[in-house]
């Protein structure tokens, strides 16, 4: 933990992180959907999260800003487990949805991701059509008896997320064809068709240009009336826009969550001003 | 030992250049050779004049490089020379080393037929009248006698002028030869010396030549491949002469005994390929059955579900299978599958026979079956269809994998609607280029399949294959100009635009799998 500060002794204000700390702003909510208690999370040897504790409200959108490598990215990916992918990542501490422990033992991992769904940085369309790539979801975890339901539930998905009017007509086309911005609009739809509690977005946006990047952040801010919704930026403008509430993280710790407009007007710890500032970043 | 390097290599030479240059008939080829051959003896050793001349280059390379460091003292250090020493020392010992090489081929190639030529002149008057293959064994006669082969009043005291002509121009090849090829040597260091200067750049010289060296290589592969094909090509329409086209392409009958006396009973010689193809194509057939289902999950454990370790040791295990002889496997699948094989179907007839099951009681497996080549062709082909699948596997983007986990999909899931169906065309394109190789594959085959061009689709029959009638059609002694033999040529053309094809077909499929990511 020494080590990890001393290697950015070049930038004086880390020192204000010790091996204690605590988060500033208001971390714990009443009757949230998702509550973490001191999370650590490993790499091998190496610490990448230090007992980090956060509420996660319910139908609320959460930013988690932060200088690269500071573990909001990782911090996400154990919210639905997609860490179990990676054979050397550890998770320790309490990670709760709804007053159940994802890392129960008991929990089976393929009902936790469909209740916690998850958009990646880079749009990921599977290599088959449109289509079969909304239906994908509803397929594995048979969600529709029919093929009218299925259709159906297509339909309604591509709606959701604006797509619809776009692809209605070449449904059976490709969806690697699609730009990247409606591949990531139909990778949201993908995930919302399995009608997720939770939908994780690791940073959504950056592969995207400004328009495309304005409508998927408008589907966000449509989604989180239904849906609670995590989203990692490494845009303040971003944060700003769809959060309700934002989290900054820094060298693995979480420094400081608020509400999002208190957090960038006001902040209460030194490291989230240099930050918003431009001074770390 | 050196002596018949020397001669090996000269052989060859003599081949080669007949081969390209002209349409000599093999016997006058083979008198060409020992008349070659034989001038060979009492010349200075080819390998030694080869080390010389690498010797020779290597002390041009130092001159060159002490040349440089000198001449970019006075001029304020090697930073003002227009290139680096090691381009001048390059530069210098190719100037010594490429012509000494140019002239000791030339040399070697040319001087047989040069001093063949001289002595011609000297022969009588009347042996000059004779036709070209007389004339050639009366040189090698000539040749001969100054060997100390015969004598020359055998021969003739006419052709005395002749065999002492020869002595005296072999001896002056023998010993100019060396000569010639050292004073290049030396002349070439020295004009590569004199290039050595600080305005000129080395380096677009070497450059040049190591470029040209590389185009050299590369184009000798593809130039090889034109000259199979060529040489293949027109054989075969030598056969299309005597067989019509159709009836080869069409025929059902495989039989390619040609009477050798007109009155001769049963040879009537009959080349319909179908049989072969058939037989060709089941034993694929069986071996893909094997190979392809067995590769593709081995693949898919190995890059999904292993760990590490395991990976670790399967995957060079499953190498080592590819490692295995075909020789190998060929005397596995006749002396070890094929007797099983028909073992168990003689218990499984003697059991229906008990039993009245009729279609038992007549199981009839014959000791060579197409089941038991294609079963170990099959175990053969295994570690390309897995290897391959392997490749394409892993390169499915992990971004992929991560979107179906995160969608709540488990890992059989993933593999059965993600991962394959992105990797299918890929597979594909293995699957293709392994269905070629047993298409190709012969000597598993020659050992297990047998000889009989059955046209049945009957895994337990005995059938051939195209690599076995040809092999059967070459070996032993052959007229060239038989159908017989030239419907060996015939087969590997076939064979060949098969092949070619399935591997056209298998690398634009995989040519297409790659673009998708990329």
């Amino acid at each position: 933990m020494n080590q990890i500060i001393m290697n950015t002794a070049q930038q004086p204000l880390v020192d204000i992180v010790t091996e204690t700390y605590q988060t500033s702003g208001l971390p714990l909510l009443e009757d949230p959907k998702m509550r973490v208690r001191n999370a650590n999370v490993f790499y091998g040897a190496k610490q990448a999260i230090f007992d980090v504790n956060l509420d996660i409200g319910k139908n609320q959108v959460i930013s988690m800003i932060g200088p690269s490598g500071c573990g909001k990215s990782t911090f996400l990916r154990c919210l639905n487990r997609m860490n179990d992918t990676i054979d050397i990542c550890r998770v320790e501490g309490e990670l709760l949805l709804e007053d159940q422990d994802i890392y129960d033992k008991k929990i089976d991992v393929v009902e936790l991701r469909a209740r916690v769904g998850m958009v990646f940085q880079k749009p990921n369309p599977f290599p088959k059509s449109i289509y079969e790539n909304v239906a994908y979801g509803a397929r594995i975890h048979g969600l529709t008896d029919n093929k009218v339901q299925l259709d159906e539930l297509v339909e309604v998905s591509l709606i959701r997320c604006g797509l619809w009017n776009e692809v209605k007509d070449r449904l059976d086309e490709p969806a690697t064809g699609l730009s990247g911005g409606q591949q990531q609009r139909l990778c949201i739809a993908r995930a919302i068709a399995v009608n997720p509690e939770v939908i994780l977005m690791d940073e959504p946006c950056s592969a995207l240009d400004p328009i495309a990047t304005a409508t998927v952040e408008e589907l966000i801010h449509e989604l989180s009336e239904n849906f609670t919704i995590c989203i990692v930026t490494h845009s303040m403008q971003q944060a700003a826009r769809v959060s309700q509430r934002t989290a900054y993280f820094h060298l693995g710790k979480l420094i400081e969550v608020n509400d999002t407009s208190q957090v960038f007007t006001n902040p209460e710890h030194q490291l989230t001003e240099e930050y918003i500032t431009g001074r770390i970043g | 030992m050196f002596r018949l390097e020397f001669r090996l290599e000269f052989r060859l030479e003599v081949w080669i250049g007949i081969a390209c240059f002209s349409n000599v008939d093999i016997q006058s080829a083979a008198s060409e050779y020992s008349v070659v051959g034989k001038l060979s003896k009492g010349k200075m050793n080819l390998s030694t004049l080869l080390l010389i001349i690498l010797a020779g280059s290597a002390v041009a390379y130092f001159l060159g490089y002490t040349r440089s460091q000198q001449i970019a003292k006075p001029i304020g250090g090697v930073r003002n020379l227009a290139a680096l020493p090691t381009y001048y020392a390059s530069m210098m010992s190719l100037w010594a080393l490429i012509p000494a090489l140019i002239v000791l081929f030339l040399w070697s190639v040319l001087d047989g037929s040069i001093i063949t030529s001289l002595v011609k002149s000297s022969l009588p008057a009347e042996a000059k009248q004779l036709s070209d293959e007389n004339l050639g064994l009366v040189m090698s006669q000539v040749y001969n006698v100054s060997q100390g082969i015969g004598s020359l009043d055998t021969l003739g005291q006419e052709y005395g002028p002749a065999v002492s002509r020869l002595n005296s121009l072999s001896s002056i090849s023998a010993k100019a030869m060396p000569v010639l090829t050292i004073l290049v040597l030396i002349l070439g260091a020295i004009l590569g010396l004199r290039a050595v200067k600080p305005t000129n750049n080395a380096r677009y010289a070497v450059e040049k030549v190591f470029n040209i060296t590389l185009f050299v290589c590369s184009s000798i592969a593809i130039f090889t491949t034109f000259g199979i094909v060529f040489s293949v090509l027109f054989e075969s329409l030598n056969f299309f002469q005597k067989v019509p086209f159709f009836d080869f392409l069409f025929g059902t009958h495989w039989s390619p005994q040609i009477a050798i006396r007109a009155d001769q009973a049963g040879a009537s010689g009959s080349f319909g390929v179908i049989p072969l193809i058939v037989g060709t194509l089941l034993i694929s057939f069986i071996a893909l059955l094997i190979a392809v289902p067995v590769g593709l999950m081995s693949a898919i454990y190995l890059s999904e579900y292993a760990s590490a370790r395991v990976r670790g040791i399967v995957k060079p295990a499953l190498e080592v299978l590819a490692g295995v002889p075909t020789v190998v496997y060929g005397f596995f699948a006749a002396l070890t599958v094929a007797p099983a094989i028909r073992r168990y179907g003689d218990q499984l007839r003697d059991w229906g026979a008990e039993n009245d099951i009729g279609f038992l009681a007549n199981l009839a497996v014959s000791s060579e079956s197409a089941l038991a080549a294609g079963l170990v062709m099959g175990v053969m082909i295994i570690p390309f269809v897995s290897s391959l699948s392997d490749d394409v596997i892993n390169a499915v983007p992990q971004s992929l994998r991560d979107g179906s986990y995160g969608l709540g999909a488990t890992q059989s899931e993933t593999i059965k609607k993600v991962i394959f169906p992105a990797a299918l065309p890929g597979v594909v394109g293995g699957v293709l280029l392994a269905a070629s190789r047993a298409i190709g594959e012969t000597m598993i085959v020659v050992m297990a399949a047998g000889l009989a061009a059955n046209l049945t689709v009957n895994p337990l029959d005995a059938v051939t294959t195209v690599t076995v009638q040809i092999v059967t059609l070459l070996v032993g002694d052959q007229e060239f100009d038989s159908a017989k033999t030239l419907a060996a040529f015939a087969l590997g053309l076939f064979l060949f635009v098969i092949t070619l094809a399935l591997n056209v077909i298998a690398l634009k499929v995989v040519k297409k799998y790659r673009e998708q990511y990329d």
